[in-house]
């Protein structure tokens, strides 16, 4: 009964989750933004070309060409990161609880917890495709 | 229209939908795509990468607004989740040969439900636990208690078979035509499974943005997420929901859900015709 009233009352745990979310969410928008900014820096009077679609170039679809071209500080690189660091927030959510769930012993959600971060880095590591 | 613009125009509505989707609780989703699509002009591909980003960043954004909380039931969306992300899987995979115009009208259709479920109460009966019954729900350990005005109460999970193929096909839904299926999974904890509004809500909204962060990997790698619109929608949802979810406590609703599902009723219509007759 008391698992039940630390993990409903928020105290603690739930703060922390908050905190760690918080951050990741900071982290994903200032990445984003200086990324705009550089972007808009150069192209914000070029015509935009969303209407027809092209795939968008590799070296934006994976997250270690991304990093690489980041850290090159090319504009769509810097922006695909920070869209990636926002997309990191709920798996960074779902490997606290997992932490949280061992901690606590509870084998069943260990594996329960265990098999949606399998899902998550199926998808992300673009298995899926 | 020039690159500058456009990214105004998309930071615009990214925050109003940031903004309906944390006051009314459904996502971001049912207003980035229209406005992409049906306003700007912008494929259709493009937007449904986009739309997932806006998803992960209205319910990261709403969660990071609350520091105390004590509504989420973390066991009980954790299991559902296995249930929405094989759907999210699934779901891409499908939207893979499946042609625009078919996800357009499954799309209008989604928001014509969106705005029919937005007008209707919630009808939840919660089940306190007395007896100790040996149910799905009780032996998964998934029965919990909330906070309310008179103190902890405590509630039963029912359903939980139902619920879980619910969520499998809400996560399909949420692949395929990119929106975070909040409406679903609302009304599979509400209505099936008879758990607590407040409980449906919030983990209704840390279940979205774990099943559109698994949609979203696979579109990232299909190159279906555009930086030059990803950046500006993720921005604006952020804001926007961020905001809501602290205007929350001190507005009146119901108002603004009734704009909100007429609106929504509108594009849904639209989204089916563009989709059946192929203008897209």
């Amino acid at each position: 009964m008391s698992e039940l009233i630390v993990e409903s009352r928020g105290d603690g745990v739930e703060a922390w989750l908050s905190r760690l979310l918080t951050a990741g969410v900071l982290a994903s928008a200032v990445v984003s933004l200086l990324g705009g900014v550089l972007y808009l820096l150069e192209h914000s009077a070029a015509r935009t070309g969303m209407a027809e679609f092209v795939p968008v170039e590799a070296s934006l679809n994976h997250p270690m060409a991304i990093i690489r071209g980041a850290m090159e500080f090319r504009p769509r690189a810097v922006m695909q990161l920070g869209i990636v660091l926002l997309i990191a927030t709920p798996v960074a959510r779902v490997a606290f609880s997992l932490v949280l769930f061992a901690l606590r012993r509870d084998a069943l959600y260990v594996g329960v917890t265990v098999m949606v971060l399998a899902c998550l880095a199926y998808g992300l590591a673009g298995f899926g495709d | 229209m020039d690159t500058g613009t456009f990214t105004l125009l998309v930071f615009g509505g990214s925050v109003a939908a940031g903004l309906l989707g944390s006051l009314t609780g459904l996502g971001g989703g049912a207003v980035i795509i229209p406005l992409l699509v049906l306003v700007l002009g912008v494929d259709l591909r493009y937007a449904i990468g986009a739309s997932l980003v806006a998803v992960i960043a209205t319910s990261s954004g709403a969660a990071a607004a609350f520091i105390r909380e004590g509504y989420t039931n973390i066991r009980l969306g954790m299991l559902l989740e296995v249930a929405t992300t094989v759907g999210a899987i699934a779901g891409a995979w499908i939207a893979k040969d499946t042609p625009l115009g078919v996800i357009a009208a499954v799309f209008g259709g989604v928001l014509l439900w969106t705005a029919y479920s937005t007008l209707r109460p919630p009808v939840s009966h919660p089940d306190p636990v007395g007896d100790g019954s040996k149910t799905l729900g009780a032996r998964l350990r998934l029965d919990s208690t909330y906070p309310t005005p008179k103190g902890m109460e405590t509630y039963k999970v029912h359903a939980v078979p139902a619920g879980f193929g619910v969520m499998f096909l809400a996560g399909v839904l949420s692949a395929l035509v990119g929106v975070g299926s909040g409406v679903v999974k609302v009304y599979a904890m509400d209505r099936l499974m008879r758990i607590p509004f407040k409980v449906s809500t919030t983990t209704s909204n840390f279940m979205i943005g774990v099943t559109a962060a698994a949609s979203a990997g696979i579109y990232l790698h299909r190159g279906q997420i555009e930086p030059g619109l990803a950046m500006p929608v993720a921005l604006g949802a952020l804001l926007g929901s961020f905001v809501g979810a602290r205007l929350l406590a001190r507005m009146r609703v119901r108002t603004l859900r009734i704009i909100f599902a007429l609106l929504v009723a509108v594009a849904g219509l639209q989204m089916i015709y563009r989709g059946a007759t192929g203008a897209l």
